[in-house]
């Protein structure tokens, strides 16, 4: 655990993304949630840690440093529950074409053709690890061993919303246009943030997400009915 | 006809900024608002309304505007020229705009960021909580010149020709850091030299951060450890892939996988916002008790601030003391002819 800024503790479970420490890392913000100690402002998690914002100008945070300890310490977080209310999306994509124009190159760094690249993207669920970077943007994990594809060193200048990129495992969703080191290898017409709307961010930590691929034409299509790019949620139980 | 500014001419990155919205990094939305967030807290307290109140941010250079009915207007943040109607304007200060009236604001002559605020508050919708323009995620757009923008009703009788005494944050300087979770991880050969050396503020800055140059080595973490992505807050320095410092500003990311060095404490980000390229920056660790001293004392004189103003003096043969006092940090006062 560790202060981060004068507002702030950061509790790390790891130093090596993996599922168990993603898992501890949501239940410990939830946990957190609950137990709404007075003074927290906002609290947070990311890939494998967990982040809490109090007031520093009406207390110290040393007593809440202390009640933070005890709770990490109460339990085995790693072995904690997945958070309630998850969902499973299914969000279409092409994958490759000029829309996404790093597939061939992706999938020779994993050793596979691009099909069998498409074929295992769309066979794994992936599950948000954390929302970040950009409003509504999820982290998604994990791909099989050899997807631990490194990210380019040279930054793509940019991709547009709605790309899906892969780097090391994972793979993000873009909900703004932004440069990425991150490989791009399929489209998706989803706006994961939308500012006036009546869900400004559609996914949550925990959420599954599978891709299905599809063409380009029925990507125009879907791009021309609306923000949801055919994307559909269900409720998992 | 509506209440507004009307906003004839504009820099390219003049944006409506107020604190921003704090609370949303869970979804990836970092707080923003505006690069100064102290000058937000001057305008509020020069027009005696309240600190929520949205403004117009000016990035290095002012603009032309025209207010559609009588207004009040407080000039805060980087000092810049101003003028209505061709008579100067002392800045860190509030005026009354008549209706018709051409407020022209040149380039900042000291720091980054200036702020023009109005009676009333500049009255947009809010999204998400708040009025101020993300840029980085594509919340509201820029001021573009000849656009509109509506604002609200002001307090009655509100009054105006107050000036503010501000300290000089416009030039760089001292910055007080905290460590912070990777702290640890720099040798502490390194994080001497850190806090001995000298930084010059690179041209490339927004307000997501400023990169910082220096002549020394670079700076590395231990064994090159590269760290899983977790939050970034404002004013975390960042060391990135070539051993240069990044401050990270309001509109930040929410999360970051460079090891960071250290966090600047929030009162001096400001300074830290307003440095202008060239400006030199430097770092000194404080502990963390001391760090809490000084952000109370911090916090109490800004709320002390309304307490420190002072009637503006109508004298003409005043108002070269008004200018000089405006055009700080080593910039020549005088002849605005220059």
């Amino acid at each position: 655990m560790s202060w981060l800024g004068l507002d702030g503790l950061l509790v790390s479970f790891t130093d090596r993304l993996n599922e168990p420490a993603n898992r501890a890392a949501l239940a410990l913000r939830d946990a957190i949630e609950r137990e709404s100690w007075p003074g927290v402002e906002e609290t947070a998690a990311s890939l494998v840690s967990t982040y809490l914002r109090f007031d520093a100008a009406a207390m110290d945070g040393d007593a809440l440093r202390a009640r933070l300890a005890a709770l990490v310490d109460s339990r085995d977080w790693t072995r904690a529950d997945l958070p309630g209310g998850r969902r499973r999306w299914t969000v279409p994509a092409v994958f490759g074409t000029e829309l996404a124009p790093q597939l061939q190159e992706a999938a020779a760094l994993a050793g596979v053709t691009p099909e069998k690249a498409i074929a295992q993207i769309a066979a794994t669920p992936l599950r948000v690890q954390t929302i970040g970077f950009a409003p509504g943007q999820p982290y998604l994990g994990e791909l099989a061993d050899h997807w631990s594809i490194p990210r380019q060193t040279q930054l793509t200048p940019r991709v547009p919303v709605g790309a899906l990129c892969a780097a090391i495992r994972q793979m993000t969703l873009f909900s703004v246009t932004t440069p990425t080191g991150w490989r791009h290898v399929a489209q998706t017409a989803l706006r994961l943030f939308r500012p006036d709307g009546e869900t400004p961010f559609l996914m949550r930590p925990g959420d599954e997400v599978r891709f299905l691929p599809i063409d380009r034409g029925a990507y125009e299509r879907l791009s021309n009915e609306g923000p949801d790019g055919g994307a559909v949620a269900e409720p998992i139980r | 006809m509506t209440r507004a500014l009307i906003v004839h001419r504009a820099g390219p990155a003049t944006s409506v900024q107020d604190l921003g919205r704090p609370g949303l990094i869970a979804f990836g939305l970092s707080r923003g608002g505006a690069a100064d967030q102290l000058a937000i807290i001057e305008g509020a307290t020069l027009l005696g309304q309240a600190e929520t109140v949205a403004a117009i941010e000016m990035v290095g250079m002012g603009g032309v505007f025209e207010a559609t009915e009588d207004i009040r207007i407080a000039l805060t943040g980087a000092p810049m020229r101003a003028w209505i109607d061709g008579a100067p304007l002392a800045w860190s200060a509030s005026h009354r705009l008549r209706a018709g009236q051409r407020l022209e604001i040149g380039p900042a002559v000291a720091g980054v960021y200036g702020y023009l605020h109005v009676g009333g508050g500049i009255a947009l919708a809010k999204v998400l909580g708040a009025r101020g323009a993300h840029i980085a995620a594509g919340i509201d757009s820029l001021l573009k010149s000849g656009t509109r923008v509506p604002v609200g009703p002001d307090a009655p009788g509100g009054e105006a020709g107050f000036s503010l005494a501000t300290e000089d944050r416009f030039s760089g300087g001292p910055l007080r850091v905290m460590a912070g979770p990777q702290t640890a991880m720099f040798p502490a050969e390194q994080i001497a030299r850190f806090g001995a050396a000298e930084f010059t503020r690179d041209p490339r800055g927004n307000r997501m951060g400023v990169r910082l140059r220096h002549d020394g080595g670079a700076f590395q973490t231990q064994g090159g450890l590269s760290i899983l992505s977790e939050v970034v807050v404002p004013g975390d320095i960042q060391i990135t892939g070539d051993g240069t410092p990044v401050v990270l500003l309001g509109e930040c990311q929410t999360t970051g996988g460079y090891p960071r060095i250290g966090t600047i404490l929030p009162q001096d980000l400001p300074r830290a916002a307003q440095a202008p390229p060239g400006a030199v920056l430097t770092f000194r660790f404080v502990e963390r008790s001391k760090a809490i001293e000084m952000a109370r004392a911090a916090d109490k004189l800004r709320r002390a601030l309304s307490g420190t103003m002072t009637r503006l003096v109508r004298d003409p043969r005043d108002m070269r003391d008004l200018l000089a006092y405006q055009l700080i940090s080593g910039v020549t006062a005088g002849d605005p002819e220059e």
